[in-house]
């Protein structure tokens, strides 16, 4: 892997952002929106609520949690949209990029974003509605891995589909962190939902997270178990992801798909 | 002399139909190509088979002694192109651009071989702006920049004079040709215009329904075929190919 290769794909989303005040402003602003809705809320449940519970870091522990994991996905899928909304396909895939490093530019392009969302969540949620995050003691380690691996396995899937599918299916991939939510238990138990859907949630590698984070704020332990089950089904779908990822690239190379994208499809 | 590029028995379809259909050829140092043909004949498909960005469904591309199937990144190290159809993002300046696809094609000093490209194609006024602002003629001279970065042994060029005045149509056109003459680079050239082609191209091939049915001198082989001009040979090809096929 060129390391100069995948900087490339980093620096262009570096120069996109720095000239870009419609780039930089969702960097943090709704995830800030997210912290204010979510610590108001907690602080009201605080209020009203059997004295002896801190909905804090339960609510707007989790929500700043999944910010995070929608943060690091869409990091991925708007580096990839930039190629995209640019036509610039044809001009990187006829460089010697290799797909492996056009795919960890996407990623590096993610954290690199991700963490401006992440100082600007934390600081609202620290300061005005005194998160502490050292609730979570080091558990918090492997939480913010799963949710950083799923989310680079999601990134990277989305991406993969709008490559099959063409700039339309954008549309497709912004809402899949509010399908996935219900099932990964953000904001209550997975034993809340029917029986149907907990098989669902046991396959969605961010419940153990939250399954987790809620046993810890409830003066118990996560289960480390689990989580280490997290970690092994998130390596697997960010492999399986980029397998997908790869395949899709490859039938757009046979079919003309990539050198014709912006027809979307070839019938 | 030595082949930079080769290509031979190349084949692609599209439901059945065929876009290149047999096609070979051999483009050597110093040498410049160009590829010819009506709309639909095949032109484009080679250029995107020979970037890596269509593959055929048989038949080999080397660049230099790389097959471009087994070593894809190798090989497109030792090219570079510019389309007319293919403009340099909009949202990124010139430098940025420069220096992003510097980035992508390892080139070494980029800093000063960004200052030299920028020069060279006369964009020292346009390095800051976005390429999205810039006139259609000022947008391929910026292409024409990036293609020049790696200094590469294969330039693939489609139409990239189309848009552009005769006075700096012209002017791109000595520079590819001291490309060719003084760096050894070869040059695979699509066009339209006939005139240039004659001026600019040591051999020409056409193609016509995906296969070469052509190949020669630009200015000898109106005359083998009893034609005055290229253009008129060019409208032949075009309209009447089977008159032509031996």
């Amino acid at each position: 892997m060129a390391f100069g290769r995948v900087y490339a794909i980093l620096l262009r989303q570096f120069y996109l952002i720095r000239g870009s005040f419609s780039r930089v402003v969702p960097l943090f602003a709704w995830a800030g929106v997210d912290m204010v809705l979510w610590g108001f809320l907690t602080r009201y449940l605080n209020t009203v609520a059997a004295p002896g519970f801190n909905f804090v870091p339960a609510l707007l522990g989790a929500v700043l949690l999944w910010d995070f994991f929608i943060r690091i996905m869409q990091g991925v899928t708007i580096a990839f949209f930039e190629d995209v909304w640019s036509r610039n396909f044809l001009n990187v895939f006829a460089t010697p990029i290799k797909i492996s490093e056009y795919v960890a530019g996407l990623v590096l392009s993610s954290v690199g974003t991700s963490v401006i969302g992440i100082v600007a969540m934390l600081f609202i949620a620290c300061f005005m509605f005194k998160l502490s995050v050292l609730v979570y003691g080091l558990m918090a380690i492997p939480f913010i891995l799963v949710l950083f691996l799923f989310g680079i396995s999601i990134g990277v899937l989305g991406s993969a589909i709008v490559l099959k599918f063409g700039p339309a299916a954008e549309w497709f991939i912004w809402p899949l962190p509010a399908l996935i939510s219900p099932f990964a238990g953000v904001l209550y138990p997975v034993s809340t939902l029917p029986v149907w859907m907990r098989p669902v949630s046991w396959i969605l590698p961010p419940s153990y997270v939250f399954e987790g984070l809620r046993a810890i704020v409830s003066g118990g332990k996560a289960d480390g178990t689990a989580l280490l089950f997290g970690v092994c089904l998130s390596l697997l779908y960010v492999f399986l992801a980029y397998r997908v990822f790869v395949k899709v690239y490859k039938n757009a190379l046979r079919t003309g798909l990539l050198a014709r994208y912006s027809a979307e499809t070839l019938s | 002399m030595v082949s930079i590029l080769s290509v031979r028995d190349l084949r692609k379809s599209y439901g059945g139909t065929p876009a290149v259909d047999g096609v070979s050829f051999d483009v050597k140092k110093n040498e410049i190509v160009g590829l010819l043909g009506p709309n639909g004949a095949g032109k484009t498909t080679t250029i995107n088979i020979v970037l890596g960005v269509l593959d055929a469904d048989t038949g080999s591309v080397f660049v230099g002694d790389t097959d471009l199937r087994t070593g894809r990144s190798t090989a497109l190290s030792r090219t570079n192109f510019a389309a007319v159809y293919t403009p340099l993002p909009g949202n990124l300046t010139v430098e940025e651009n420069l220096r992003v696809f510097g980035l992508l094609y390892g080139v070494k000093r980029l800093k000063d071989r960004v200052d030299e490209v920028i020069s060279e194609f006369d964009l020292e006024r346009f390095r800051k702006k976005k390429c999205g602002v810039l006139s259609s003629g000022e947008q391929t001279r910026a292409s024409l920049a990036k293609a020049m970065l790696n200094l590469p042994e294969l330039l693939l060029l489609d139409e990239p004079t189309a848009s552009l005045d005769p006075a700096t149509a012209g002017d791109i056109r000595v520079k590819i040709r001291e490309f060719a003459a003084r760096k050894g680079g070869a040059v695979l050239w699509t066009s339209h215009n006939m005139y240039e082609v004659e001026e600019v191209c040591d051999r020409v091939i056409f193609l016509s329904r995906g296969r070469t049915l052509l190949e020669g001198n630009p200015r000898t082989l109106p005359g083998e075929y009893g034609k005055k001009t290229l253009e008129e040979l060019f409208i032949t090809v075009a309209r009447e190919p089977l008159s032509l096929e031996v």
